[in-house]
């Protein structure tokens, strides 16, 4: 019972996360011959909340079809309800030390938790840095069909060639924008 | 809606390993992207090795009734070429500003962050904005 409760609650090493994470792809072909993925979610929530008589094309089909991958979603919250609050790890994250150093150079404080408290906080620069970040990775998600979950891990599970352009413009954005745009960025936020 | 259940749990799966093993973490991500740990790094290549041996396992299957009841097979992703690089580079700028991508979103909405929230309603602009531009944008 000790060792359930220490697994629930410590976080776990990459070698028992990412093998669960890649069983994800031939348990959603066991489910029912679907593609593991979250993104598509978006087009999902913007179809149910498009009206009916007007709107882009892009999102007028029957999204309840997809009924499938919105419960995907929908489990994906719940379990980082779990994970994240019910069994949640109080040690802040274990960071190496050579990233730490890095990170004091930024000159942002480190919070507790997964989230540094000046980037996620109420502050007009943030609020505005989270959501244009995130307009940036709904419209990339959408335009190249897919994200992390679809490209990196089934497509390259499933030898798609597509998949590595993908994850060759994924991980190149993905490096300028952590080494030259995000560091000027957090430095202009004034808590 | 119980033909969906498995659903339901393979994500809350999915969320539960997002977060306990820190890949929706803000400083997990920029960490990989300085190449300050193997941590990320781990995660992933085994998750595509487990895939890979698992799609291969499933092959012996195709046709077989899936948990759903119709014949297995396995997805294919569309044809195109532009907007995978496009795409995944414009992808990859968001994740690397705001060190998260759509799983750790869904995840950190779950566990109530205010930041996360910020970022799906981003995300669901910018998921409409590719929407209305489509028919604008090399394939």
């Amino acid at each position: 019972m000790d060792t359930l409760n220490y697994w629930l609650h410590s976080p776990w090493p990459w070698y028992v996360a990412g093998p669960i994470i890649g069983l994800m792809v031939p348990l959603m072909i066991w489910i029912g011959s679907r593609s593991f993925g979250i993104s598509s979610n978006l087009r999902h929530l913007c179809a149910i909340s498009q009206p009916q008589s007007i709107g882009v094309d892009f999102f007028k089909y029957n999204w309840r079809e997809h009924s499938w991958s919105l419960l995907f979603a929908i489990g994906t919250m719940l379990g980082g309800f779990l994970a994240g609050v019910v069994f949640a790890n109080p040690d802040p994250v274990n960071l190496s030390v050579e990233f730490l150093t890095q990170i004091a150079y930024w000159n942002i404080p480190i919070g507790e938790g997964f989230l540094p408290p000046v980037l996620f906080g109420l502050y007009w620069e943030s609020i505005v840095i989270m959501f244009v970040g995130g307009v940036l990775v709904g419209f990339g998600t959408r335009y190249a069909n897919g994200c992390t979950s679809g490209h990196a891990i089934t497509g390259l599970s499933t030898m798609q060639p597509q998949s590595l352009l993908a994850v060759l413009g994924i991980f190149t954005g993905g490096l300028i924008a952590a080494h030259f745009i995000t560091p000027a960025l957090i430095g202009s936020i004034n808590p | 809606m119980m033909r969906l259940l498995p659903y339901l749990f393979a994500g809350t799966l999915f969320g539960f390993t997002l977060v306990k093993s820190e890949a929706a973490s803000w400083y997990r991500i920029m960490e990989m992207f300085h190449f300050k740990s193997f941590h990320m790094y781990g995660i992933m290549m085994t998750a595509i090795i487990t895939g890979v041996l698992g799609v291969h396992l499933m092959k012996k299957f195709i046709g077989r009734a899936s948990l759903e009841g119709a014949p297995m097979e396995i997805p294919v992703k569309e044809q195109g070429r532009y907007k995978f690089i496009l795409g995944g580079l414009i992808f990859g700028l968001g994740w690397g500003i705001i060190g998260l991508c759509p799983g750790p979103i869904f995840a950190l909405v779950g566990m109530g962050s205010i930041g996360a929230l910020i970022a799906l309603a981003g995300a669901l602009h910018g998921t409409w904005l590719y929407g209305a531009l489509r028919n604008y944008l090399p394939d």
